[in-house]
């Protein structure tokens, strides 16, 4: 299981906007090294990353081979309902890894 | 013999040049000191600087959780003996490398890790570098984050810190190169692109851009000992801790920054 970090503030007001940080451990393999046996060492990247904020997708990356190890991903949302927010990223090899966070709009 | 007065005054001229650089090999005094996380751009101080973004907080979360964690033949974990409190080990990085009175010898944190894996937990060491050893030690640092740097000041940590201290200031690989010559004398300059930072092991293990992992202090010096052209240490041989302990006894007073995140 990757290791996944979620930083988002748990109360906001209605219309708000919130900064929403998510860190993830992956090696993010580009596909294009050599091992030390001279093979080329397969590609393992995430190819995807989303955000639903109570059902909604309020943010959507595609990921590329050039993007380094642990991605950091910050984004802006509005906070509109108090609900949960779930964090998905898919990858190669049948990579997916879930999070939930919780936010209380007042 | 016309020529050779000649070249006497080259190779005389040449001494002069060297005869500077070898006046500045002295060590950085007090008020000079400088955490290696100043010479870092500002863009590499905000991500150490916030733990949401910081990714070596995910191996200090993994240690976290191996801290926890029984192991050997009565399940003990090491927060069976140390408790798990948010204050406990704190400040005890700040001490290592230390002697070990039994050993008789200097042990770094991961050997003092291991240590406690044989003795006490009665199971089997972890390698160098693993990712679990990685992981205890950023974990153990991390709680020390903000203390200074606090080595002992007894005659025999004094000695293995000399002895180390001669290998920081000894010239050596095809480069004939000594750690000193950039640390002590040249730091604040550039080598190629790279900031020459003054060596002070403030935020081991840290997170590298370059390595785009996690890594030790054994690590990165393994890598400085690579540029240079000299064969590295083996795991096992004394004279990493030694040298471990005089980078540590010549940072004393900075304070720890684990995990740091350097380019």
């Amino acid at each position: 299981m990757a290791r996944v970090m979620i930083n988002l503030p748990p109360r906001a007001k209605r219309g708000e906007v919130v900064a929403v940080k998510t860190l993830i451990s992956h090696p993010m393999e580009s596909g294009f090294r050599v091992g030390t046996n001279g093979a080329l060492i397969p590609r393992d990247i995430i190819t995807l990353f989303t955000c639903t904020y109570n059902g909604e997708e309020v943010f959507r990356a595609e990921l590329s081979p050039a993007i380094a190890a642990n991605p950091f991903i910050a984004f802006f949302t509005t906070a509109t309902e108090s609900g949960t927010m779930v964090f998905r990223w898919t990858g190669d090899n049948g990579f997916s890894t879930t999070e939930t966070a919780a936010i209380t709009v007042e | 013999m016309t020529g050779f007065p000649r070249a006497r005054r080259g190779l005389a001229a040449a001494l002069l040049c060297l005869t500077p650089m070898a006046a500045f090999a002295a060590d950085i005094p007090e008020a000079q000191r400088r955490s290696g996380y100043e010479f870092m751009a500002p863009e590499t101080r905000a991500i150490e600087d916030d733990d949401a973004a910081n990714p070596g907080m995910l191996t200090v979360l993994d240690g976290d959780a191996l801290w926890n964690r029984g192991e050997g033949p009565a399940g003990k974990s090491c927060a069976s003996c140390h408790g798990d409190g948010p204050t406990s080990m704190t400040g005890v990085a700040a001490r290592y490398p230390a002697v070990d009175a039994a050993l008789g010898a200097p042990v770094d944190l991961e050997e003092r890790i291991n240590l406690c894996r044989t003795e006490h937990q009665e199971t089997t060491p972890l390698p160098f570098e693993s990712k679990d050893l990685v992981a205890l030690t950023a974990f153990l640092a991390h709680r020390s984050k903000g203390r200074p740097i606090d080595i002992a000041e007894d005659p025999q940590t004094r000695r293995f810190a000399s002895a180390g201290k001669a290998i920081f200031e000894r010239r050596q690989g095809q480069l004939n190169l000594s750690c000193a010559q950039c640390h002590d004398d040249n730091w604040g300059e550039r080598l190629g692109g790279a900031m020459i930072p003054q060596a002070h092991p403030t935020g081991y293990p840290l997170y590298r851009l370059e390595w785009q992992s996690i890594g030790s202090l054994r690590r990165r010096l393994r890598n400085c000992l690579a540029g240079m052209r000299a064969e590295p240490y083996p795991d096992d041989a004394p004279e990493i801790v030694d040298l471990e302990l005089y980078l540590a006894w010549r940072a004393r007073g900075l304070l720890i920054d684990t995990p740091a995140v350097r380019p």
